[in-house]
């Protein structure tokens, strides 16, 4: 069913070219024979179970906590709550952008689901019995749900602001009160109002996005082994080096103290970043002094971390030859009680808003808003699809306004290389308008199509978009190689399933010239693996695989040093082993490479938010679908849908598609069912029961992936990172496609069945009545 | 309130000391180290504790201890023989049909058990099958691919 452009690998492992090879992944036998270690399911001798019991009210004081009947319990070990964690942690409070969320509820609760107590047991059955027997009373307190009437600020979240310091531009907002806008960023381009008032025809809509979790099948897991000479901490994490960091200042410990070893992942998604249990652990572990295990369930995974709901008006003026001449965008980000990395997404993706055009007139508003739900956070995207899911809906409404062809708008619009992007940095390596070629020569877009008859109509669609990669960051890689000449990779990247271990082996071996599937790749652990910034926004190929190839390429200098040393000439093929044997006397001796990479960036203006340089590259993405609505039912079937990717250079082409058609995947399910559903704060779908993810059933009838021939001249071998990009514009696309068939416009996703029949109703002057 | 148990796992007679309410996954896990069939939604519907328990799949959060005593339960851990992987596990290394792998386990058992039942499966049948596991990462088209394969892997290899 699934049909692709994309050329697999070779079979058999060669020496050199290893770039553009699609070896196997490295772990490939461990994954089928049940043998990949996943912190999930690991245990440490001595080990104790943590089970938490959570807030049951949205925003509310605590009055008490009781918890004698769970202390009750046979087989209790010990019931702890947050004045228990502030005797040995005193300022139990963590985040990566604001120091706002603590291990367990101080004083308030300000979500359903927050973490209020936790009780620990040898076995995890007993912990979670005695848990249900606490009993709190809270202090209800009025709560905040939508994004745009928390901007009104009359219920507040947080009496007071707590940026954590570590990023220059949150800095300002330190110390502020009264407000529940975490970041206001704001971008200002030539003059909007002049220019609207100038244009031909003004378009105005409003679109929403609703709340959808990453769902990894491994849920959250995290095991804290604290000693008074160190602390160990076995998690899976996206950003080992980051936990480090948070839980070091945490502990007032130099970073040295601290360990964390990451396994394989089961699944990230973004999920799995920054602190989740890493910090409820250690504080455990230091209360009773054994290592204790929380592993959650997948109901906790509702809880605990999602995607940013999005709220996007948006407002463009057209001259009277098509052009687009000014676009408006406010942007409101439902960032839920923590602020987590909201106010990254708000600023990173928040600043390419206005699209993939040339418009010389764009005001950006961009804001992260506490709300009272389960914190939001980096989704595979990083807030790109909620803006594209906006952005490119009104272009295909403006265009069917203007009686103009979708892509014929696009294509007069289109943002060029060599033109400057909204932020005033001049595009370049950015093939978006490739993509949005070759999906329309794969839909054949200028020949007939058929549009179905009576109850089934038929309509196609198209999208394209462009995101930044988070920047300015950093990767370190270390190279060794053995007495044997065997060489080993040392680097912070994660795998998570991206393939990100056979990726870089194959960037070592090609500058080594030996196969990849010789180099081992070291399991996380920051006692030896180096700093990395973190597993996401699609950033590591890029930097990570700049570090790696500098770690290889001084390793390789450093090979041709010892031949010269000990009198041979570079390059022979003389066994490395015979080069460390005559110079220390017996297999003995290393090669250490190391590689640092970070990549230039400039700064916004705070007044503009205008830079030349916000991104070291853009990730560009087209797609298209061909979609067949049942108007009786309002069912929609995908009967195709087309992926097509600039990632640069791709290095395991194989695992490039399999990149391409999860994301695409992932983001069907946040388009067409996928939703959190709320009431009053609490989740009344937190299961794989009530919350349907794609199956088998669900794959599009066709689906076609490419990448397009490209080279990203400052990446490494021409490569850059892929793993959100297939997720951008499936939503508007398919939304795109829906109207093309039936004629109905749907502002706000999922685009489920009932949506597209209320929609059809409506439309027919038949209005079905609201629940 | 423990009990003994005696089974039959991955072909070797074995013992246990369980509680009425440990299931089958903290079974094999717990008693035995293996660490191939894992917990995930908790409630049957993703298909992560897939174990076979006398030849037929079910799902080992669901599935009590209790009822294996006296059956045979055969995991993912059993599929290789010694270093020699199954046509399945080669099919699915060679389409490349799992990122994470963490349901893997689960699709490896089903497609030996589809294969079993239907050594030439169509698409349509292959989807049936296996819609009762859940892949996160979305690697279903990889997983048709796989199991195809691994059909024309078996026929390949069976004699005659």
């Amino acid at each position: 069913m699934a049909t692709s452009t994309m050329q697999g690998g070779d079979a058999a492992a060669r020496v050199g070219g290893q770039v553009g090879r699609s070896p196997p992944r490295l772990e490939a036998r461990a994954k089928v024979t049940g043998q990949a270690e996943y912190t999930h399911t690991m245990r440490l001798p001595g080990m104790l179970h943590g089970k938490i019991f959570r807030s049951t009210v949205a925003h509310g004081r605590i009055k008490s906590i009781d918890t004698s009947a769970a202390k009750e319990v046979p087989g209790v070990y010990r019931v702890v709550t947050s004045e228990d964690v502030r005797k040995v942690i005193p300022e139990p409070y963590y985040g990566p952008a604001f120091h706002d969320q603590p291990i367990l509820a101080i004083d308030k609760v300000h979500y359903v689901g927050e973490p209020v107590a936790v009780v620990l047991a040898a076995d995890p059955h007993v912990a979670e019995e005695a848990a249900q027997l606490i009993v709190a009373e809270y202090e209800e307190l009025p709560a905040i749900f939508d994004e745009v009437e928390a901007a009104e600020n009359k219920i507040l979240v947080h009496q007071e602001l707590k940026p954590a310091g570590t990023f220059a531009d949150l800095k300002h907002l330190k110390g502020r009160k009264g407000t529940n806008i975490a970041l206001d960023f704001k971008l200002r381009r030539g003059d909007v109002d002049k220019a609207f008032a100038e244009a031909a025809q003004v378009f105005e809509h409003t679109f929403r996005t609703q709340k959808v979790l990453h769902l990894a099948l491994e849920p959250f897991a995290s095991i804290g082994d604290w000693k008074e000479t160190g602390l160990t901490i076995y998690s899976a994490s996206q950003g080992p080096s980051f936990v480090r960091t948070e839980i070091a200042r945490l502990l007032g410990w130099p970073e040295n103290r601290v360990r964390i070893k990451v396994p394989y992942l089961g699944g990230g998604f973004g999920g799995k970043l920054y602190i989740k249990l890493e910090a409820l652990v250690t504080a455990l572990s230091m209360i009773v002094r054994r290592p204790v295990k929380v592993a959650l369930t997948m109901e906790e995974q509702f809880y605990t971390i999602t995607k940013h709901p999005s709220t996007f008006r948006i407002k463009t003026g057209v001259d009277k030859n098509g052009r687009i001449t000014a676009r408006k965008c406010e942007v409101y980000w439902n960032g839920g009680a923590y602020a987590d990395i909201g106010p990254r997404v708000t600023q990173k993706s928040g600043f390419t808003a206005s699209g993939p055009y040339d418009i010389d007139n764009v005001w950006i508003d961009s804001y992260a808003l506490y709300t009272n739900v389960p914190p939001a956070g980096a989704l595979r995207g990083f807030g790109i699809p909620q803006l594209v899911w906006a952005y490119e809906s009104h272009t295909d409404m403006i265009a069917r306004a203007l009686k103009v062809d979708p892509l014929e708008f696009r294509r007069k619009n289109i943002l060029r290389e060599g033109r400057p992007h909204a932020t005033g940095q001049i595009l370049e390596n950015a093939k978006h308008e490739r993509a949005l070629e070759r999906v329309a020569e794969r839909l054949n877009w200028t020949k007939p199509f058929d549009r179905g008859t009576g109850t089934l109509r038929r309509g196609r669609g198209v999208a394209v978009a462009i995101k930044a990669v988070i920047s300015p960051t950093t990767s370190v890689a270390n190279v060794i190689i053995a007495g044997d000449g065997s060489t080993t990779l040392y680097c912070g990247t994660v795998d998570m399933g991206q393939g990100s271990d056979t990726s870089m082996a194959q960037m070592v071996g090609e500058v080594l010239n030996i196969p990849a599937e010789s180099v081992r790749v070291v399991q996380r652990d920051t006692d030896v693996t180096p700093y990395d910034m973190g597993t996401l926004g699609s950033r590591s190929l890029f930097h990570m695989g700049h570090a790696v190839r500098l770690a290889a390429e001084e390793a390789r200098d450093k090979i041709k040093a010892l031949a010269r040393d000990v009198g041979e000439p570079e390059g022979s093929n003389i066994p490395l082993a015979e080069l460390f044997k005559k110079k220390y006397g017996m297999q003995a001796g290393n090669i250490v490479g190391t590689g640092i990479y970070k990549p230039d960036y400039v700064p916004p203006d705070p007044a503009t938010g205008l830079t030349p340089n916000a991104t070291p590259f853009w990730m560009c993405a087209a797609a298209g679908a061909e979609v067949e609505v049942d108007t009786e039912t309002g069912q929609v079937k995908i009967a195709r849908l087309i992926n097509v990717v600039d990632c640069g250079r791709p290095v395991n082409p194989r695992i490039v598609e399999t990149q391409i058609s999860g994301a695409s995947l992932m983001q069907l399910g946040f388009t067409l069912f996928e939703k959190m559903h709320l009431d009053a704060g609490q989740v009344t779908n937190a299961s794989l029961a009530d919350y349907k993810i794609p199956g088998m059933l669900d794959l599009p009838t066709v689906m076609e992936n490419e990448a397009v021939d490209a080279h990203q001249s400052n990446g490494p071998f021409g490569a850059k990172g892929v793993g959100e990009t297939a997720t951008f514009c499936v939503s508007p696309a398919i939304a795109n496609a829906i109207a093309d068939a039936c004629g109905v416009r749907l502002t706000e996703l999922p685009l489920n069945a009932e949506a597209v029949f209320r929609a059809l109703r409506a439309n027919a002057d038949k209005p079905l009545d609201e629940e | 309130m423990t009990r003994t148990i005696s089974f039959t796992l991955n072909g070797e007679p074995v013992a246990a000391e369980i509680k009425p309410h440990h299931n089958l996954v903290e079974l094999l896990q717990r008693e035995f180290n293996l660490l191939g069939a894992r917990e995930s939604c908790g409630q049957g519907m993703c298909g992560c504790c897939t174990v076979l328990v006398n030849g037929t799949a079910v799902s080992g959060c669901l599935y009590l201890a209790a009822f294996v005593d006296g059956a045979e339960v055969t995991t993912v851990e059993s599929l290789a023989n010694g270093d020699t992987l199954s046509p399945v596990q080669e099919a699915f290394i060679e389409a490349g049909a799992f990122q994470c792998g963490y349901c893997t386990p689960g699709f490896l058992l089903m497609t030996t058990q589809l294969l079993d039942a239907h050594p030439d499966p169509d698409d349509d049948q292959i989807r049936h099958y296996l819609s009762g596991n859940l892949c996160r990462c979305a690697a279903y088209p990889e997983i048709i691919n796989a199991a195809k394969l691994a059909a024309r892997k078996r026929r390949a290899a069976a004699p005659g």
